[in-house]
């Protein structure tokens, strides 16, 4: 594929991301602790993993988390989704790497990492420990919704006939 | 290996997570104490204190405006009424354990229950 088709694969693919961050900005949360989400987002981001390779789907979720704070967000929101998604890209592309598992081990690796890196900025940006409170209730639900959406990410991959080396 | 949607390692991966969550929740559970007072910080910095056997209503002003109405009832605290968009920290329901709290990050405010000074400060203030 030529640049071209890149720049406009990598859009379409970020475009995609966005539109899932504000669909799921408005799903009402079922559980009155902040942060426990879908994660509907990361679909796109495990699947480009997969297709586009590391730096694609690092790519693809910094320019995600940017727009969305810019368009919805302020400077809170984008410090929380910042450090989420960036511990959660880190850790994802690691255990890819290290071919020891497939697409849902890594997924639920990530929507683990996407909490505790929230959790973590909290901390910091409200000087408290207390937050730690809901570790528990967030670790669970990164777990249940990486495994959802790793099952969801691995079909999209398999359906898709693109593959990395093209790129 | 990319196409396989799970395998042996994924499932041991899960496996262990949970056994942490589980061990968690329980450390978290056994070491629970009930509290007795009500400490509000907006932005990192304690505003008020109070005591939580003292039925008060309160209005913290948060960051950027914002207001949360703190109720603390027959030994339990709780916001009322938020000016937040999502009104999150008002359905975080009831604290009354050590540890504890609401939080309402719109106007970066806290409530947290916290216990007894422990005895290790008293000596350490005596030896220091």
């Amino acid at each position: 594929m030529n640049k071209t088709g890149k720049i406009a694969l990598y859009g379409v693919l970020t475009a995609l991301a966005m539109i899932l961050s504000y669909v799921e900005s408005q799903i009402p949360a079922f559980v009155a602790v902040p942060g426990v989400k879908i994660g509907l987002t990361n679909i796109v981001v495990v699947t480009s993993l997969y297709m586009l390779g590391n730096k694609g789907a690092m790519a693809i979720n910094f320019v995600r988390i940017a727009a969305v704070a810019l368009l919805f967000g302020n400077a809170m929101s984008f410090s929380f989704s910042f450090a989420g998604g960036m511990l959660a890209t880190i850790v994802m592309i690691l255990l890819k790497k290290s071919g020891k598992f497939a697409v849902t081990g890594v997924s639920v690796a990530g929507g683990l990492c996407h909490n505790i890196g929230q959790i973590l900025m909290a901390m910091v940006l409200l000087n408290t420990n207390s937050i730690f409170w809901y570790l528990p209730v967030l670790w669970a639900s990164g777990i249940v919704s990486g495994f959802i959406i790793g099952i969801i990410g691995a079909m999209v991959i398999s359906r898709i006939p693109l593959d990395e080396n093209k790129f | 290996m990319g196409k396989k949607i799970i395998g042996k390692n994924d499932i041991y991966l899960i496996g262990i997570l949970f056994g942490v969550l589980l061990l968690m929740t329980f450390t978290l559970l056994f070491t629970e104490k009930s509290g007795n007072e009500v400490v509000v910080t907006v932005g990192g910095e304690v505003v008020k204190t109070f005591p939580l056997d003292k039925d008060t209503v309160y209005e913290i002003k948060g960051a950027g405006g914002g207001r949360n109405l703190l109720v603390i009832e027959n030994g339990e605290a709780y916001l009322k009424e938020a000016s937040c968009p999502d009104h999150l920290c008002m359905s975080m329901g009831r604290i009354r354990r050590v540890g504890q709290c609401i939080i309402c990050l719109p106007n970066m405010v806290t409530v947290e229950i916290v216990g007894e000074k422990q005895s290790e400060d008293d000596y350490d203030a005596i030896v220091g």
